[in-house]
């Protein structure tokens, strides 16, 4: 690089700068400054060519003043003209301006690139590399398309100069970044991976970051890579610190280049070759061990290089997993850290700690730590730390710590910063439900966590109290002591007051015997906490009093003198008036049998993913354990919770509902019915939580389905003219809520109940902007001859407007009249914005909602069975597995389909029978199905035999989608 | 109420900080440095909040002055005082400069504890604080004398002191007025009004009341009500239209509610007696004719005349016209019929320069604007040609008739006083579009 000589400082530029530094106040430096402005200008305008000196003076000054926050709008043609110049300064200064100020619109890009052009083919270094410079620096999507095929020509030609090439590196993959469609992969990328290789290690350093990009986009291409840096990695673990002169940094041996090669190993799987493997954690053991050996320097870099190093290397031994020995050895290493003066490793040390904590190699080391992480949760002074702790204490946790660690979560919680409470809130509930050996320590873990952390403790958490109690009826009398003896603090939070009236509505009658707790002392200790409720735990109180009516006659009286008060029947909230209006002439109308049947304990929950992780997985804390870990543990976790038998994932169908479920959930019947959509039906939220209502974790309790998304589409599917939004329909087959479609202005959610051959479809709408939808219409079709096949009619057109945010419900009415194969279409149509959007869907409406379960012996069935053997009455498929083949997945499915599903009737037990009667209008078609699975081979035998050859191909057809 | 009041230099440094509430920190200093004094745009509006503080600013040369307040008071008192803040400043030690303050900081925390009480503006009257605040030390003061300042300050009349003796009695008038005005290429005018003050300094013996009277439209229709038509007709001519008008807290106010006579106790020495603006039949001394060509993409020429509008006997001063340019100006040539003109790159504009005007007279600058080609499509936003002048008559219409003074206990009437009247018209933003 030609030196800079002194006599070449610009005296003119130094005196100006000085001026300006020395201007006493703002105005006197835009006076100064606009003085300069006009000596430039005419300069500029002068009719006398200037020096190349000048000019670089002046073009100098511009700069300056431009990065004092001024605009320069000329002197971008005297710049270019300096990029000709062949002066080292002049050039220098020239490509300076154009990298800070040419913007890409200008005309002089044109001549801009010319010149850059010149520079590259020039083969003097100095002047390529400045090239090189401004491309990166400008960086455009002009400049990507004019040199993106230089640039790698440039990069693997021999002859080219050691700095070149390393500038030419971190060039290409500044476009690659921005403009990754124009770097095209040719026969350069392999010989970029041969700069691994390479003599100098800046050019190294420089390649390995290019490649690390690149083989992130097309891993393939680039696998080659990772043989040539193991071995670029051991050459420099293995070196004397001085063997690498320029490239030591503190005693350690080429830091950034370590990191980074670390950093590209964690691209690719662990690699095959024996060989490579083998030298691969030769180097990760020797950087381990170098850990252990006494510091060369105290100097703070020595270390944060060497420290550098040491947290690549972990997170490439967490990726592989697949090295017990290192794991294990990882994790000591990472608990000497955490130990360590230093906050920032400490931090680091929990961080990645959490991530081994998912191993199940080092798992059970990782668990060695707890009294520290305990220690750091309770002392650390940074709340970064302390949230880290609180990671890692929740990843780490396991049957046999589960007890301590909630504990001591617990009681942190009571002085946790407010930022992380909620997320605390949730760890604490998932982990108690998930490794709770017996339910009363459950029910009073959760409890302690509402009076403790009341305010955080989000919906989903008590609803799960309560799925959990409802369907547990061992703990129901503990969990209505418990609540019992909790709400007689004074003061109580809302959420435990909630708890309390639905446990004590329901089960109150268990604890009743005791006359500490008698039927009116426990409805008077509800009704003190009434008065300071909010509207929605009002209401759920009522309907609790209404309940105790039933549970306990004696306290009718008592309860109908509250009702009738006019603080309740007179309310100026809709909802608690009329509920209260109704719950009082409910109870002094019905008989005592109606009642009875009215109010009858809630059905247990269908099992379903747990909605507190799923609230969780939204909030998606750093550091949280990946959700997949998450859902590992659910499955062992949840199974001995709740009972494997009612365990599967079709989480929202509703097996036979009882009538009294059906009356507070699915009719829109007094005396909740009304309250549907209110957000004052908090016993039809819990219950139909997983339904439209609740979008997000309707998406999520399918977890298991979603990933049919990637199957074929339907084969009967064929779109008809007016091409409807393709969807999954099969995904609806076996169950009857869920969101039906989703985009970014509109969320349609679907809830449905058939009975024989009438059904009643209910569609919200949602609108998920802020701005009204105007002309909202939504029409119901029938293709072809469909019509005489179904009817589906809308109980009243929609409301033409949607307000932003709002939801909009529409009820259809279904007949069946005879079997059908195809669908009815949905169309519907808004303007948003001025836009009119057009939006068609297939209604998920198949033959087998129609289907009534019919209970059979062995023998019946396979007399019938028998009976239907005509050819065209069997349909068979036989087809590879696309989903798991868990015996209790597949029993949840058929179950949703709708037939009845018969225990102990075919020989093996392996395979599955069941039996349905398809209800229409005009016949009742019977069916019988044979599911015959074959682990070993992934397959299944399907056979259906119905009366009506129709039928039998459409459900063989709509099953085989389905497993 | 301020809660605190700081003065800056130009850099941000605090010369003088005066806190006077607590609810203002220590940090508020900063923070008003910090946004404003030091903020990245120029602020513009003389009242900025920060953080739930209000800080009102007026910056004289290179000093800035800031009330500050959490509460929300009256902007307009809160400015009435620091202005008077700065007359009381100036009346002390001259100039208000970063030096002086410095200089004198012992006297302005003296004076600050004396004006402002609790963050409540109190007496800030020069005469009466001079009686009590000097410069000159601390002189020991009789028990008399002390017990005539309390009885001074306290009492009814707290402007002047008694005893007061003058072997001559003088007094000076003048009227000070500030005309602006936007006028559109076409010489149609878009708005204008004066802004003026009739300032006062008078040097009397004991205390003597005074009455002041001028052209005042309502006062001439009441007088030429009880006058003949002829009278009313000759007079309603030259009475002007005042739109608004403030006062001396010497003079009676309920005098002038019911009368509109304006009666008053003068104070000792210097002093401002009323402010009053007009918008009507404001007489425009100057007249200006732009001719604005643009000649390609690289040229402007550019022609000015300038017309003096007032009796022929009148000389105006200190005339100064500025043509701004554009910002791509790379070359100016001018030729000015009189006076100097120049073209100042350092602020944009050409600027004319003359000495003396006459009135009635006529004079002409025209100049050749060459410019550097931009790839900025922007167009120039052409500012306004502003002017500044001096002229010797009030260009609101404004005459004194009168000023008569009573001094019934001593034994000197009205004739023997002799009175000054002086008339300035200054410009003040005076410009016309081109």
């Amino acid at each position: 690089m030609p030196a800079v000589s002194k006599g070449d400082g610009m005296r003119g530029l130094a005196v100006f700068i000085s001026d300006i530094r020395n201007c006493k106040s703002k105005e006197a430096e835009i006076k100064r400054i606009n003085k300069e402005l006009a000596n430039i200008r005419s300069k500029f305008k002068g009719d006398k060519a200037l020096d190349g000196y000048s000019k670089k003076k002046y073009v100098c000054k511009l700069l300056f003043i431009f990065l004092l926050g001024h605009d320069i709008d000329f002197g971008h043609m005297e710049a270019v003209n300096l990029l000709s110049s062949n002066k080292y300064t002049e050039k220098q200064i020239g490509y300076l301006f154009i990298s800070v100020l040419v913007n890409s619109n200008s005309e002089l890009i044109r001549l801009i690139n010319n010149a850059i052009k010149n520079d590259l083919a020039s083969r003097n270094p100095t002047f390529m590399c400045l090239a090189l410079h401004c491309i990166a620096n400008v960086g455009s999507r002009e400049m990507a398309e004019a040199f993106a095929g230089e640039i790698p020509r440039i990069l693997v030609a021999g002859d080219t100069m050691d700095s070149v090439k390393q500038s030419a590196a971190l060039c290409l993959l500044r476009l690659y970044k921005t403009s990754p469609d124009l770097v095209l992969m040719g026969e350069w990328t392999s010989r970029v991976v041969h700069l691994l290789n390479d003599q100098h290690m800046g050019v190294v350093t420089a390649a390995i970051s290019l490649i690390t990009c690149l083989s992130q986009k097309n891993p393939d291409e680039f696998k080659t890579c990772v043989s040539l840096a193991v071995s670029r990695l051991s050459r420099i673990v293995s070196s004397a610190s001085t063997d690498l002169q320029d490239y030591t940094y503190y005693f350690v041996p080429a830091p950034w280049l370590s990191c980074k090669l670390l950093r590209l190993l964690q691209c690719y799987p662990p690699p095959e070759d024996g060989a490579v493997k083998g030298r691969l954690v030769e180097c990760l053991e020797t950087i381990l061990n170098k850990a252990q050996e006494p510091p060369k320097s105290k100097k703070v870099q020595h270390s944060n290089a060497k420290n550098a190093i040491l947290f690549e290397a972990i997170s490439l031994i967490i990726h592989y997993d697949s090295e017990p020995n290192l794991l294990v050895r990882a994790c000591n290493q990472l608990g000497q850290f955490l130990q360590h003066r230093e906050t920032n490793l400490r931090y680091l040390a929990l961080e990645s700690m959490c991530t081994l904590a998912s191993s199940e190699f080092s798992h059970e080391a990782v668990k060695t730590h707890i009294e520290t992480v305990i220690n750091a949760l309770k002392t650390e002074r940074d709340v970064s730390v302390r949230q880290r702790a609180a990671d890692l204490l929740y990843a780490m946790c396991d049957r046999s710590n589960a007890k301590q660690i909630v504990a001591e979560m617990l009681s942190y919680l009571e002085t946790a910063d407010y930022s992380i409470r909620e997320e605390m809130v949730l760890k604490v509930a998932i982990l108690a439900e998930k490794y709770a050996v017996d339910y009363s320590w459950y029910v009073d873990t959760i409890l302690n966590l509402i009076r403790i952390a009341g305010d955080y403790v989000s919906e989903e958490v008590w609803y799960r109290v309560i799925q959990i109690v409802i369907n547990r009826d061992d703990v129901q009398g503990y969990a209505a002591k418990t609540v019992f003896e909790a709400l007689q603090a004074p003061a109580c939070h809302e959420n435990m007051v909630k708890v309390g009236g639905y446990i004590l509505g329901e089960f109150g009658n268990l604890i009743a015997g005791d006359p500490r707790s008698s039927p009116l002392v426990q409805f008077n200790l509800l009704h003190s906490k009434f008065h300071l409720c909010s509207v929605p735990t009002r209401a759920l109180l009522l309907s609790a009093y209404i309940k105790f009516i039933n549970l306990f006659p004696e306290t009718k009286a008592t309860i109908q003198e509250v009702l009738r008060c006019d603080s309740q029947i007179r309310n100026s909230d809709v909802e608690l008036q009329q509920r209260a209006v109704e719950y009082l002439k409910l109870s002094s109308i019905a008989s005592t049998d109606v009642l009875a049947t009215v109010l009858e304990e809630m059905p247990p929950f269908p099992e379903r993913e747990s909605s507190i992780l799923a609230k969780l997985k939204k909030k998606k804390g750093p550091g949280a354990v990946s959700v997949s870990d998450l859902d590992e543990g659910k499955r062992d976790g949840g199974g001995e919770l709740n009972g494997a038998g009612e365990r599967g994932p079709e989480s929202s169908v509703v097996s036979t509902p009882s009538p009294s479920a059906d009356l507070l959930g699915l009719r829109s019947a007094p005396p909740v019915g009304s309250a549907a959509q209110g957000a004052g039906s908090l016993l039809v939220d819990v219950f139909s939580e997983a339904g439209p209502l609740a979008p997000a974790s309707g998406v999520n309790d399918d977890g298991f389905l979603s990933s049919e998304d990637s199957a074929p589409p339907l084969p009967e599917s064929d779109d008809p003219p007016c091409g409807p939004v393709p969807f999954q329909s099969f995904r609806f087959v076996c169950k009857n809520n869920g969101v039906l479609f989703e985009n970014q202005l509109l969320q349609i959610g679907i809830k449905s109940e058939y009975r024989q051959n009438l059904g009643r479809m209910y569609l919200f709408y949602g609108n998920k902007t802020s701005v009204q939808f105007v002309n909202f219409t939504s029409t119901v079709s029938c293709p072809g001859d469909l019509q005489s096949h179904i009817l589906c009619t809308p109980t009243k057109p929609v409301d033409p407007l949607v307000e932003g945010g709002a939801q909009l419900q529409q009820v259809l009415n279904i007949e069946c009249l005879s079997d059908f194969s195809d669908a009815p279409l949905l169309n519907i149509r808004f303007r948003y914005g001025g836009a009119l959007q057009n939006l068609t869907l297939k209604l998920p409406l198949t033959i087998n909602k129609f289907f009534q379960p019919t209970e059979m012996g062995s023998q019946d069935f396979f007399q019938r069975w028998k009976q239907l053997s005509l050819p065209q009455q069997e349909a068979q498929k036989i087809f590879k597995a696309n989903h798991s083949m868990d015996k209790e997945v597949l029993k949840a499915k058929l179950l949703g389909l709708g037939m009845a599903l018969l225990e102990n009737v075919d020989p093996n037990p392996e395979n599955f029978v069941c039996a349905g009667v398809v209800q229409t209008k005009a016949q009742q078609v019977g069916c019988l199905l044979r599911l015959e699975p074959n682990i070993q081979a992934q397959m299944y035998r399907l056979t259906l035999r119905s009366s009506k050859d129709t039928v039998s191909k459409r459900l063989c057809d709509l099953l085989a989608e389905q497993f | 109420m301020i809660g605190g009041l700081f003065i800056y230099n130009h850099k941000g440094e605090v010369l003088i900080s005066r806190v006077y509430r607590d609810d203002i920190g220590r940090n508020a200093v900063d923070a008003f440095r910090v946004n404003v004094i030091h903020a990245r745009q120029q602020v513009r509006s003389p009242v900025t909040n920060i953080a739930r503080t209000s800080f009102f600013h007026v910056k004289r040369s290179n000093i800035w002055l800031a009330a500050v307040t959490k509460q929300n008071v009256n902007a307009a008192m809160v400015f009435e005082f620091l202005y008077k803040m700065c007359d009381v400043m100036t009346a002390y030690f001259g100039k208000i400069s970063e030096e002086n303050i410095k200089n004198n900081f012992v006297l302005i925390y003296e004076l600050l504890d004396e004006i402002l009480d609790f963050g409540y503006p109190q007496n800030s009257e020069t005469g009466a604080l001079k009686t009590f605040i000097t410069q000159q030390g601390i002189k020991s003061q009789t028990k008399e004398e002390q017990s005539q300042i309390t009885s001074q300050v306290t009492g009814q009349i707290g402007w002047r002191r008694e005893g007061i003796k003058y072997r001559r009695n003088e007094l000076f008038l003048d009227v000070l007025e500030s005309v602006n005005l936007l006028m559109s290429p076409q010489g149609q005018v878009l708005s204008a009004h004066v802004s003026g003050r009739v300032v006062m300094k008078s040097y009397l013996s004991g205390m003597p009341e005074c009455k002041f009277g001028m052209n005042d439209k309502i006062v001439i229709d009441k007088q030429g009500k009880g006058g003949t038509a002829d009278d009313a007709g000759k007079s309603g001519k030259q009475s002007i239209a005042i739109d608004d008008c403030t006062f001396h807290q010497c003079v009676r106010l309920s005098k002038f509610d019911s009368e509109r006579s304006i009666s008053f106790i003068p104070p000792d020495g210097e002093y401002e007696l009323m402010r009053y603006r007009t918008t009507k039949d404001i007489i425009l001394p100057f007249r200006v004719i732009p001719l604005v060509r643009e000649v390609g993409r690289t040229k402007l020429e550019v022609k000015v005349v300038i017309k003096s509008n007032f009796k022929p006997s009148l000389l105006a001063q200190k005339i100064e016209v500025r043509i701004p340019t554009p910002l791509n100006t790379s070359g100016v040539q001018v030729i000015c019929m009189k006076g100097k003109a120049k073209y100042k790159a350092s602020e944009n504009a050409i600027v004319w320069k003359i000495k003396r005007m006459a009135g009635m007279k006529e004079s002409q600058i025209s100049a050749e604007i060459e410019l550097l080609p931009t790839n900025d499509k922007k167009k120039w936003a052409r500012p306004p040609i502003s002017m500044n002048f001096e002229v010797p008559f009030a260009p609101s219409g404004l005459k004194v008739r009168y000023l008569k003074v009573f001094e019934p206990k001593l034994n000197y009437s009205d004739h023997d006083v002799i009175k000054w009247v002086r008339y300035i018209g200054r410009s003040g933003i005076y410009e016309t579009r081109c």
